[in-house]
């Protein structure tokens, strides 16, 4: 298990093992979506905003 | 000997479902790439380096890169879970209910006009209350129940305002007084997998806004309704959501081709990213 700085507020996100790169983590301290860009090291990215036509 | 079959996923983030369908093809040593919608280009001039992939299961978030990817390989001749054709009709509602209509598939009573004044007209002529729906969007977003003339004109003003020009298709359906729920339904090909009951105090029962997902009991109702549905957008791996209308019964409200399943495996028990794996592993060997 790793531990990233969150881009927006600078708190310690821990990434759990089996975490893979393009998973969407949220930051505990803020609330903002983080992308994982990248792993051994971890990096992640403030998430792109939602657009209108996402879904599923 | 058999060649090796090769398979692209293509995706946008990896979402637990995506999570699950990489561990089933890890699982059964499936030769795949990972393909991020946001990374990919297509050189139309040379169509060579997709005509390596069996087949590719599309599950991006995005319902245009989604779309555009699967016209660009199934015109490269690449098999696709789902067809571009199916993608075309299930993410648009209007396409839908125009399929739903020409095969009889019961569904709510939808209308749709292209000016305000006229959508004004044909929601009056449904009576109060209606929703209004974009016809492209999903996790019940920007969906309106408009209760009143009043709402109606305000609704309809800020959508062809501030909305983006596919939003001045006005897309009505009447409210229907579901009993607090609606039920989805995983078709894969012609098997009706397993389903679910939506609950929610809200008007607006998708789980991605809250609802909660308990086992519904696939009746030879809802197995013959989701296949006759599923038949009529082309077919695939389909999320077929139904509402209980208290006149009519069983409708379908629309289906949905790069479903979300995080409740749904949990609830069901069922394996069906495994599932999935299989059924795209099947296209694949059907056009290898």
């Amino acid at each position: 298990m790793s531990t990233v700085a969150c881009p927006e507020c600078e708190a310690q996100v821990q990434l759990e093992a089996g975490t893979e790169v393009g998973e969407i983590l949220v930051c505990s301290d803020c609330g903002v979506d983080l992308e994982v860009i990248a792993l051994e090291p971890a990096k992640v990215q403030l998430a792109p905003r939602e657009e209108e036509d996402w879904g599923e | 000997m058999q060649q090796r079959l090769k398979i692209g996923v293509l995706y946008s983030r990896v979402r637990v479902e995506e999570k699950w369908i990489f561990g089933a093809m890890e699982k059964r040593g499936i030769d795949y790439d990972r393909l991020d919608d946001r990374a990919i280009h297509f050189d139309l001039n040379d169509p060579r380096p997709w005509q390596l992939y069996d087949a590719v299961l599309e599950r991006s978030i995005s319902y245009n890169s989604g779309l555009y990817a699967l016209r660009l390989l199934n015109a490269f001749g690449v098999p696709t879970v789902n067809t571009a054709s199916v993608a075309e009709i299930c993410g648009d509602k209007l396409m839908t209910s125009a399929a739903f209509a020409r095969d009889g598939v019961p569904q709510p009573h939808n209308a749709t006009a292209f000016t305000p004044e006229a959508a004004l007209e044909a929601i009056e002529a449904f009576g109060y209350p209606v929703v209004l729906k974009p016809v492209v969007g999903s996790w019940g977003r920007l969906l309106a129940k408009v209760n009143d003339r009043d709402a109606a004109e305000a609704v309809l003003e800020h959508k062809s305002t501030l909305g983006s020009v596919q939003h001045s298709v006005f897309y009505i359906q009447e409210y229907i007084e579901k009993p607090g729920r609606d039920i989805r339904a995983i078709v894969i090909g012609e098997r009706v997998l397993t389903a679910m009951y939506r609950k929610s105090e809200h008007w607006i029962t998708n789980t991605a806004r809250g609802g909660e997902g308990e086992l519904c009991p696939i009746t030879p109702e809802i197995e013959e309704l989701c296949l006759r549905a599923a038949k009529s957008v082309g077919g695939g791996v389909l999320a077929v959501d139904l509402v209980e209308h208290p006149e009519k019964g069983l409708v379908v409200n629309e289906i949905n081709h790069t479903m979300e399943f995080h409740t749904m495996q949990p609830v069901s028990g069922i394996d069906i990213a495994g599932e999935i794996v299989e059924y795209v592993m099947s296209i694949a060997r059907e056009y290898a």
